[in-house]
């Protein structure tokens, strides 16, 4: 199959790759750009690890195909935050253990900064709605919800 | 996934063009339910022709008397649409409780309908509201549109290209969502129109949406939760799977369609 030509942008950062049709932009991310912080776990559309920002709004990057985001501003989990200068979700998981085995967290903090954009004062049942897509099968969410609610309260104390 | 030749066309007209090129030709929406689908190897074709380049195809207008979306509009806008909100908010209910964010961030009005899923939330949503789809080539109702199991009126090379919503005197929007998926187990899309005439429109619970007339008469006359006292459902024909029996979704039809025309009187 002829390959095409795109050009995206992932953390700031331009590129230009040509790429099968079928290519999923979640193996794009992995393995033609070798950032494997997005995670994969379902491929098929349920679980929610592979989440990424695309223009501005939570994508799946399993459902979605390379040359569909042809043109589009792509955010990942390595455009977030750094161990030395944590973005505030990721500093909330970090004091709140909002993980365990780490797999969901990437699209689990993808999906809990596109809710705290929105919405800086989410409730208990905003946050726990927000994440229906997103699965984890370690915590048992408690800790998650109090993770995203404590970042909420780092956000706001922080100003934008 | 089988490979597939990839198009992405900037007018309808291109597209139009390019879908009747092609011996075995597909149109991408949102990807949401054809995604998985090509994944599973369920579904392929010879080429992939994208309509998300098209502009003209999203966006939501209200007119004299209706509300007019765009097939390419995607779940999170109407859900978040002041317009949709305003004139029939049972319309923004349904879009908002449909699959999750990410799901409603990028899937459609006009792929959810072309799809047309047995347990998807916007097929109720049209027929219910009495809507209008409108293709490059005619207008056909809700009524006709919807004709099987993954099966529309839609001919070959057709494209959904809006949809039209009357405004309804009142209209109620009750789901039991499959609390994994989200999909419908049953749901209900109520709706009186200025005139008095009641529609009553349930999907997730047969191969295709479909309305109850005993229901809609009774509303008709008292549009009340009591009308439907005593109204039987036979759960002859519906669908039996793993989320619920025959007899338990015949029960969900009834209690969400009280709660459909609670949720009408409340708004």
């Amino acid at each position: 199959m002829e390959r095409e030509t795109i050009s995206v942008t992932v953390n700031g950062r331009a590129y230009e790759r040509a790429v099968e049709p079928r290519r999923l932009l979640s193996d794009f991310l992995r393995e033609d750009l070798r950032l494997t912080g997005t995670h994969v776990g379902c491929e098929h559309g349920v679980c929610g690890s592979c989440t990424v920002m695309m223009d501005g709004v939570t994508a799946r990057s399993c459902l979605t195909f390379a040359v569909m985001a042809d043109g589009a501003d792509i955010e990942t989990i390595e455009g977030l935050g750094t161990v030395d200068a944590m973005h505030p979700v990721q500093q909330a998981f970090w004091e709140k253990h909002g993980l365990q085995c780490g797999f969901c967290t990437p699209g689990m903090l993808m999906t809990a900064v596109e809710l705290l954009k929105a919405n800086p004062d989410p409730s208990v049942d905003d946050i726990r709605d927000t994440i229906s897509g997103n699965l984890c099968r370690c915590t048992g969410y408690q800790t998650i919800v109090e993770s995203i609610q404590h970042a909420a309260k780092l956000m706001r104390e922080d100003g934008p | 996934m089988y490979p597939f030749t990839y198009h992405r066309p900037s007018s309808l007209d291109d597209a139009k063009a390019r879908l009747a090129a092609s011996e075995d030709g597909r149109l991408l929406a949102g990807g949401m339910s054809l995604l998985p689908t090509m994944r599973f190897r369920l579904a392929s074709c010879a080429d992939l022709v994208d309509l998300n380049g098209i502009e003209a195809l999203a966006g939501i207008e209200r007119g004299d008397g209706h509300v007019r979306v765009g097939a390419m509009t995607r779940h999170a806008a109407v859900a978040g649409s002041a317009e949709v909100r305003e004139a029939i908010p049972a319309l923004a209910a349904l879009a908002g409780s449909i699959g999750d964010v990410q799901v409603r961030n990028r899937g459609t009005i006009g792929g959810s309908i072309c799809f047309a899923d047995p347990a998807a939330d916007y097929p109720a949503g049209l027929l219910g509201l009495d809507a209008t789809i409108n293709t490059d080539r005619r207008a056909i109702g809700a009524d006709d549109f919807f004709t099987g199991l993954y099966e529309t009126a839609l001919e070959e090379g057709e494209i959904a290209v809006s949809v039209e919503f009357a405004i309804p005197e009142r209209a109620g929007w009750a789901k039991f969502g499959n609390q994994a998926s989200r999909f419908a187990v049953v749901a209900v899309m109520v709706s009186q129109a200025a005139g008095g005439a009641v529609r009553l429109a349930v999907t997730g619970a047969r191969t295709h949406v479909f309305r109850v007339t005993e229901m809609e008469q009774a509303l008709a006359a008292n549009f009340s939760e009591e009308a439907l006292d005593g109204i039987p459902v036979s759960s002859e024909g519906l669908n039996e799977d793993l989320h619920a029996d025959r007899d338990y979704r015949a029960h969900l039809i009834g209690v969400m369609a009280r709660r459909a025309v609670r949720d009408a009187l409340a708004r």
